[in-house]
């Protein structure tokens, strides 16, 4: 079956020939007309819009973003926070960067939709240290849109208010962590917070109810106001709405973004039509389909699932449609949408080793599973490459992992050790077979570690 | 403290932008490296002082931080992508050839004085693999004809200066 078309909603002006960041382009395009049209809204009634549009956070975990948003506490008297979660730092995830430099005022619009619906008077949009220009742009935005009365004090003559600012980490992956990312904006080391407690909904940033959503399913929220939630659920597949942008790369032809609904694509058209397939000569071997802590899936692998009415139906991997749901019951998920593609030159033993140098990196150091657990990994993984790989490596690097997911205060405990344990499940015989096999040529190959 | 004068004016518009005076500490460092080129002593106490934080409240924040320095580094900082998207496309090699034009390995400054190299994870650029930023500007596709390009650049804007 041919792939079908793209359906840009997020992406709409991406690479457009003429279209510049500035708000007179954005005015040009339309822009704040569903900002105007959700202040003459009752702020409940654009919560019960994004319910029933049936919104899944877009940063990782697919939570329900009117769910999330039904959670806040309103009755504690205290003031509600919404934070943007634009610490894009999923490895294989580079799709917020695009919104951010190229389209920065639908952010913004999304963000006053939201804030208005939540009676957010203070939103912090938390971007990566790493996107400079991006923070210029975002707040040379931000004054823009307040020198228009879209932003600030008195919205639009509306007697709401609400302001925005721009907040720069500084380079550390766990910031993505929503619990993370609030002690980093309180000017802390970003070490999350267990739960319960601290469930941002009731206590967030500085102790006060906060909401965090990633910037993709923020913009989204603008789009619901425009079309209505039940006309937005019908994007994409029952449980699965909208559409999301997906970021292929690796050993592709044509990497790159690429904005689908959910759930009508599959991961073989994706692959195969969308990015031209593998490269000259090349065949596909593992896929991670949801940013590198999303366990990886073998090419040509088969998945037994249950149907609703209790039958069951095989599903080859590349027939695995993008969304959230059958990605989870193939073992998997759908995560940030970073699609990271490896061919047959790639041995797998050296990609392991690549992302558990990423872990080892970036974990905080709170929990010591994973602290010591991630560094372990690294150095077994490392030791393998560097020519003294012994027989025992893949049990050993099993029995770290194993005690690691279940024993942490943040779900990184998980992103850490299912790298390991999923390439170990698929690939195991590489790992068995590497002491021989490192000493054979691979002039194909690329150091990876 | 010998800031200039914009920073310090930008440090005491960005203080109110929160609530709470300690959730000025990233910008604040941010401001001050930029200014500085690291984050000194000094420039610790300095800002726990402004903040009426202990000093530690600070230290603890530049020592977490990959981004936050202690030390002053070259003049140009180019930082190669590590992570697993650009490495399949050849990151490793990357580095390599930065690291061979500058006679230098990663982590530390050239003997001019010129550069440093740092490999870094994720630069979130992974569909245009394998990705390098020199100081604030993202440079895709990097291949090492494209890292022996960019050397020869930094190099004449080094010449151009003296």
């Amino acid at each position: 079956m041919p792939a079908p078309a793209e359906r840009r909603i997020i992406f709409k002006h991406i690479d457009e020939p003429g279209y510049t960041p500035d708000l007179a382009c954005y005015l040009r395009h339309g822009g704040y007309a569903s900002l105007r049209k959700a202040l003459g809204m009752a702020p409940a009634a654009i919560i019960d819009e994004v319910k029933k549009s049936g919104l899944r956070g877009r940063g990782g975990a697919g939570f329900g973003c009117g769910l999330k948003w039904s959670l806040v506490d309103r009755k504690s008297g205290k003031p509600i926070y919404l934070v943007v979660n634009a610490d894009e730092s999923e490895p294989g995830t580079f799709k917020d960067r695009y919104i951010i430099h190229q389209d920065p005022h639908q952010l913004l619009e999304s963000i006053m939709v939201s804030s208005w619906a939540n009676n957010v008077r203070q939103a912090y949009i938390y971007i990566r240290g790493e996107f400079p220009h991006g923070a210029r742009i975002l707040e040379k935005a931000i004054a823009e849109a307040r020198a228009a009365n879209l932003v600030g004090p008195n919205v639009l003559g509306s007697g709401y208010s609400c302001e925005i600012y721009v907040h720069r980490g500084a380079g550390a992956y766990i910031c993505g962590e929503e619990t993370g990312l609030i002690e980093s904006l309180e000017g802390k080391r970003p070490y999350p917070r267990i739960k319960p407690p601290y469930f941002p909904a009731v206590l967030g940033l500085y102790q006060c109810p906060t909401i965090v959503n990633n910037v993709e399913t923020l913009c989204h929220v603008k789009h619901i106001v425009d079309v209505g939630g039940e006309e937005f659920a019908k994007i994409g597949t029952p449980g699965n709405t909208g559409t999301r942008i997906l970021c292929v790369s690796g050993h592709v032809r044509r990497p790159g973004y690429y904005e689908y609904e959910v759930g009508r694509i599959t991961l073989g058209q994706l692959l195969n039509e969308v990015c031209g397939g593998p490269l000259p000569g090349r065949t596909f071997k593992a896929i991670i389909p949801g940013g590198s802590s999303a366990k990886v899936l073998r090419w040509g692998e088969t998945f037994t699932l249950k149907n609703k009415d209790g039958s069951t139906r095989t599903l080859a991997a590349e027939d695995i449609p993008m969304d959230f749901d059958t990605l989870a019951a193939c073992g998997t998920m759908g995560g940030s949408g970073g699609v990271i593609v490896m061919d047959d030159s790639v041995n797998m033993v050296e990609a392991l080793a690549n992302i558990n140098a990423f872990y080892a990196h970036e974990s905080c150091g709170q929990c010591t599973p994973c602290r010591e657990g991630s560094l372990w990994m690294k150095k077994i993984t490392a030791r393998m490459v560097h020519g003294q790989a012994r027989a025992e490596d893949g049990a050993l690097l099993q029995g770290v992992a194993d005690q690691i997911a279940g024993r942490t205060i943040c779900a990184f405990g998980e992103a850490c050790s299912w790298p390991t344990q999923s390439f170990l499940a698929k690939f195991g015989d590489e790992f068995r077979a590497y002491p021989e096999a490192k000493t054979a040529p691979r002039p194909e190959s690329v150091p990876l570690a | 403290m010998n800031l200039k004068p914009e920073t310090l004016q930008r440090i005491e518009e960005v203080i109110p932008h929160y609530p709470v005076a300690r959730s000025a500490v990233l910008p604040l460092l941010h401001l001050i490296q930029e200014d500085a080129g690291f984050i000194s002593a000094e420039a610790t106490e300095w800002v726990a002082a402004r903040l009426d934080l202990q000093p530690i409240n600070v230290l603890e924040v530049v020592t977490f931080y990959p981004m936050f320095r202690q030390q002053p580094i070259g003049r140009r900082l180019i930082k190669v992508c590590r992570t697993l998207s650009c490495a399949l496309r050849g990151g490793y090699q990357t580095c390599a050839a930065f690291e061979q034009e500058f006679k230098v390995r990663r982590g530390g400054v050239s003997a001019d004085g010129e550069v440093t190299i740092e490999f870094v994870e994720c630069l979130a650029s992974c569909g245009t693999a394998p990705v390098v930023m020199i100081d604030d500007d993202l440079h895709e596709n990097v291949d090492c004809a494209r890292a022996r390009e960019l050397s020869a650049r930094i190099r004449a804007e080094a010449a151009a200066r003296r």
